[in-house]
């Protein structure tokens, strides 16, 4: 043992100890933990400064500790040389013991060098090894990446090509080699440039130089190319930019599939929605294709004519002659019709059935299309050929034209169809020309025809009464049931402008049997309001209706439901309807009649009556048409009140005679004056009607005028506010 | 035919890299030059880095215990880096031996390094990926690292937010991990300061330089409370790193030279937990 002062208190040492390294390097201790742990070494220490024999490896051992708990930084190393020379500066008194404690440092320092060498090498070492193993998965990824590429491109069943951006192929692959039947090595002295193609849409081309210049990244398209032994082949190519680092166009990858068969197919597919099976020309979907093609058409003054036809009469030789036969004659019409028409250009389809339409697309004028169509009508004429039967038949036009950009192609077929109906009613074998008033016409006849039914269910048909007067003492003995029409508008249509389109729809049926009802019920009421009201009620029926298999029945329900006697109901049928019922319908008028109901002729005269038929037929009364009495039978005269019409006035009275030797009662229509009154009545006629006596009124106002003789000769003229 | 997004990092050790420079600032070697000569030119301008990152690493210390004390036993670290003295599955394993580990950091290197370390360990897994993609990282860490979400887990965040630029919007990052999570999961959260002491603003700079291992945003105060989102955060809320339940066998009062902890401190921490 060497000499030695006092040595330090340990807990002091590790204490300054502790204060000096604490925040020098980051070791994960708390600061009691650390003076404990620096306690430790404080002993070892001491004890080794102490020591007789000083054993280097006790410092040396500290050194490497301070290391190993992460006291990695230089300054820990300092401050630890620095507490310890100061703590133990006490305790050296000789030069033996400044030489100790000189080796205690060094030691120490020496072992801290030594580990923290070691460690500083470990850790670098971990970490190069780290990179290095880092780097390896990268290119080991980058490699998998590549090879798993490089399968794709040589085994795919798509062809690939890669080219640099001035167009020179640098690759291709087997799929494309065999696809277009060259060589790699042809492919790689040829520019993308040689595959331009006849089918190539324009643009493309351009779209293909912006994607090389990096204007655009992706370009998909179908294309065609020919190969090398000059088959076409049709492909879906997809061509890709491959930009580098900066963002600049390197390559162009570009995948091709084989798309020949799908192509060919989908030709064949288009051409098959397009055309009618039975005669090869385009059909109505493609004809409106082009039709709203050429109504899209922007150029000014561009006009567009359509040329729609059928055949005249061709169910009757479809019926006669056979389906076969009828679709000879369509392949022979539509035939003709390619061969006239196409050449000049125009569009000839098969709409359906045997309906055809011409399309001009650059329709000059009226005349122009009227040629068309006359075209169209002498081609049909031809006599054909079928089956050894020569016939000949016609066809009707309607010829529309528009100036482009107006009317959507469904308006423009809507008018043609209505111009061809206006060819086949106006005698069939012409043309027709699409006329617009003509076709607002048709358009609000049948907007007024689809409302009827609505009309009905609302009660918007109402049912005026004009006063059927006795001649002998002009007092009213019954009424001629007149219906109206009142439009929610507050217009009154009177029964000329809409029973026709109810006689054409059928609506008449529903119509008739209503007015009807009404009449009889307003008999009644009128009756039920004042007994001396029993008027004989007189409603116009019509042909249709007679035909109707319900309607005695329905005639018997009515009287029932009202209440009103069949004897006070007067039926009347015009002459035309009347001489034209046979069977069931006349067996109607017989038990009608047979149940007291009256049946009249209404506006005798205006036909053909058979008069030999007429008196075999159920009818009490005769009505005079107007023109007779108000003189309408010729120009010039004011009918049987004007004393120089004798022709009229004979006509009547025959006719007077006539009915009365048949049983019949003789009404007259339409008086309008004292003389014509007179006259009648001196030609014995029963009774009549018109505005001498009254305008058809108002149900309410009939009650008014039972008491006293209607006309000049009982009121000075009856004048009743409508 | 993307392969995994780390697999083609670039591995270039002559780019500093966050991962390493933060080794450099604890006193490791785990690092290149190019990180040396990158944290030289931070640490003329704050001096006190690394002190400042031994004390969040302390504080991850503390955290985690305290953690292993609430009886959370998964833990998954974003951001690891290299491991360095300390780590957390060495003081999660003092605590709970069968406790699981998951490390996740975007750099090959750090991730290598970490395997390398973990080689023998069943409980600890080192995985890369980017903590961005929070369904590919839980997917993973679930499929390797055996995480199990129907129990409560420990989202580490520490000192790896302020990498994250707000166009990546960390809220919401926060929000997919934590609503993945089941509940009574906590968000260990630690992250450098903007408006705090003033050199800080200096280190964002020298970070977005182009030669930088990665650009920075450091927070605000009222934006890291604000990336807790609806979660309520654990006392002592959301305060400077080092005052973060300090250890009180850590007490520093017999020391005159310890700095002062001042209210600018420039990092902040705090832990929230998903009810």
């Amino acid at each position: 043992m060497h000499d030695a002062g006092a040595l330090p208190n340990a807990d002091q040492l590790a204490q300054a100890w502790m204060l000096a390294v604490a925040r020098t390097s980051f070791v994960p201790m708390s600061r009691r933990n650390l003076r404990a742990y620096l306690l430790v070494l404080t002993h070892n220490l001491l004890d080794a400064f102490a020591a007789a024999e000083f054993d280097r490896s006790v410092p040396y051992d500290v050194g490497t500790a301070l290391v190993a708990t992460h006291f990695t930084e230089v300054a820990s190393l300092e401050r630890t040389l620095a507490v310890l020379g100061a703590q133990l500066a006490s305790a050296v008194t000789t030069q033996a013991g400044a030489a100790r404690l000189a080796a205690l440092q060094g030691a120490l320092a020496a072992g801290y060098a030594q580990a923290l060498q070691d460690r500083t090498r470990a850790e670098q070492e971990r970490i190069s090894a780290s990179a290095f193993a880092a780097r390896a998965a990268a290119e080991q990824a980058r490699w998998n990446s590549e090879a798993r590429f490089e399968a794709i491109f040589a085994e795919s069943v798509i062809g690939i090509g890669v080219a640099d951006v001035e167009g020179r192929i640098l690759e291709v692959n087997r799929s494309l080699c065999e696809m277009l039947g060259y060589t790699s090595e042809e492919f790689l002295r040829n520019p993308i440039w040689s595959f331009i193609h006849a089918e190539d849409s324009p643009g493309i081309w351009t779209q293909v130089s912006d994607l090389l210049d990096g204007a655009r990244d992706h370009l998909r398209l179908e294309k065609a190319y020919y190969r090398k032994d000059g088959a076409e082949i049709w492909t879906d190519l997809v061509l890709s930019l491959v930009r580098d680092q900066a963002g600049l166009p390197r390559f162009v990858v570009a995948m091709v599939e084989n798309i020949t068969e799908r192509y060919h197919l989908q030709a064949r597919l288009r051409h098959q929605a397009l055309h009618d099976p039975l005669t090869s020309l385009p059909n109505r979907t493609m004809f409106f294709e082009r039709l709203e093609a050429a109504l899209a058409d922007s150029r000014p003054g561009a006009s567009v004519g359509v040329c729609f036809l059928d055949l005249d009469g061709f169910k009757a030789i479809n019926d006669t002659l056979g389906h076969d036969q009828g679709d000879e004659l369509l392949r022979t019409v539509a035939e003709r019709l390619t061969t006239e028409l196409g050449r000049d250009g125009h569009l000839v389809a098969r709409m359906g059935g045997d309906e055809f339409v011409v399309l001009v697309e650059h329709a000059q004028g009226v005349d122009h299309l009227q040629r068309v169509a006359q075209t169209v009508l002498d081609a049909v004429r031809r006599p054909v050929r079928l089956d050894n039967h020569e016939i000949t038949v016609s066809a009707s036009v309607g010829i529309v034209q528009r100036d482009v950009g107006e009317p959507v192609a469904a308006e423009l077929m809507k008018a043609a169809d209505t111009t061809l109906y206006w060819a086949k009613t106006d005698g069939r074998d012409r043309y027709a020309l699409f006329d617009a008033e003509r076709h607002r016409n048709d358009v609000s006849r049948f907007e007024l025809s689809a409302r009827m039914p609505e009309a009905l269910a609302r009660h918007e048909f109402v049912v005026d009464y004009q006063p059927l007067v006795r001649l002998a003492d002009q007092r009213m003995v019954g009424v001629e049931a007149l219906v109206r029409w009142e439009l929610p508008t507050g217009e009154r249509l009177s029964p000329g402008q809409f029973i026709p389109l109810a006689e054409e729809t059928g609506l008449i049926v529903t119509l008739g049997r209503e007015i009807l009802a009404q009449a009889c019920r307003q008999g009644a009421a009128w009756y039920a309001q004042d007994p001396r009201t029993r008027l004989l009620v007189s409603v116009n029926i019509a042909a249709r209706q007679v035909r109707e298999p319900g309607i005695v029945d329905d005639v018997a329900q009515i009287l029932t439901d009202t209440g009103w006697p069949p004897g006070f109901l007067q039926l009347e049928l015009t002459e035309s309807d009347l001489m034209g019922t046979t069977g069931g319908s006349l067996a109607a008028l017989h038990t009608l009649a047979d149940m007291g109901v009256r049946i009249a002729i209404d506006d005798f005269g205006t036909g053909y009556s058979n008069l030999a038929y007429l008196r075999r037929l159920p009818v009490h009364v005769l009505k005079l048409a107007g023109p007779f009495i108000t003189g309408g039978t010729n120009d010039s005269s004011d009918g049987i009140g004007d004393e120089t019409d004798q022709v009229d006035l004979e006509v009547v009275s025959i006719l007077i005679r006539l009915a009365h030797t048949l049983g019949l009662s003789v009404t007259a229509e339409s008086v309008e004056t004292a003389a014509q009154l007179e006259r009648l009545r001196g030609l014995g006629c029963d009774m009549g009607q018109g505005w001498y006596f009254a305008p058809a009124v108002d149900p309410d106002a009939i009650p008014g005028l039972v008491d006293r003789p209607l006309g000049a000769l009982g009121a000075a003229r009856t004048v009743i506010p409508q | 035919m993307d392969g995994p997004s780390w697999a083609l990092t670039e591995v270039d050790i002559t780019r500093p890299n966050v991962a390493r420079v933060y080794d450099f600032y604890l006193g490791g070697s785990h690092n290149f030059e190019s990180d040396r000569t990158f944290a030289h030119t931070v640490l003329e301008v704050l001096p006190s880095l690394p002190r400042i990152a031994q004390e969040n690493r302390a504080f991850l210390r503390r955290a985690v215990l305290h953690l292993c004390d609430q009886g959370v036993d998964q833990f998954l670290d974003l951001g690891s880096g290299i491991p360095t003295a300390d780590n957390v599955h060495e003081v999660v394993h003092m605590a709970n031996a069968a406790a699981r580990v998951v490390y996740v950091d975007h750099d090959p290197v750090a991730v290598m390094h970490s395997r390398e370390l973990l080689r023998d360990n069943d409980r600890a897994v080192a995985i890369a990926g980017d903590l961005r993609e929070p369904r590919r990282i839980l997917d993973d860490a679930v499929t390797h690292g055996h995480l199990d979400l129907d129990r409560p887990l420990a989202v580490l965040l520490v000192s790896v937010l302020h990498f994250v630029g707000d166009e990546d919007d960390p809220v919401e990052l926060i929000a997919e991990y934590m609503d993945a999570a089941a509940p009574g999961s906590y968000l260990v959260l630690s992250h450098a300061r903007i408006d705090g002491q003033r050199g800080a603003a200096d280190v964002q700079k020298i970070y977005n330089q182009s030669w930088s291992p990665n650009p920075m945003r450091m927070r605000s105060r009222s934006e890291i409370e604000g990336l807790f989102g609806d979660l309520p955060v654990i006392e002592p809320g959301v305060v400077p790193i080092p005052r973060w339940r300090p250890d009180p066998s850590d007490d520093d009062s017999d020391d005159a030279g310890a700095p002062a902890i001042g209210d600018d401190y420039p990092g902040l921490a705090g832990i929230g937990r998903r009810d």
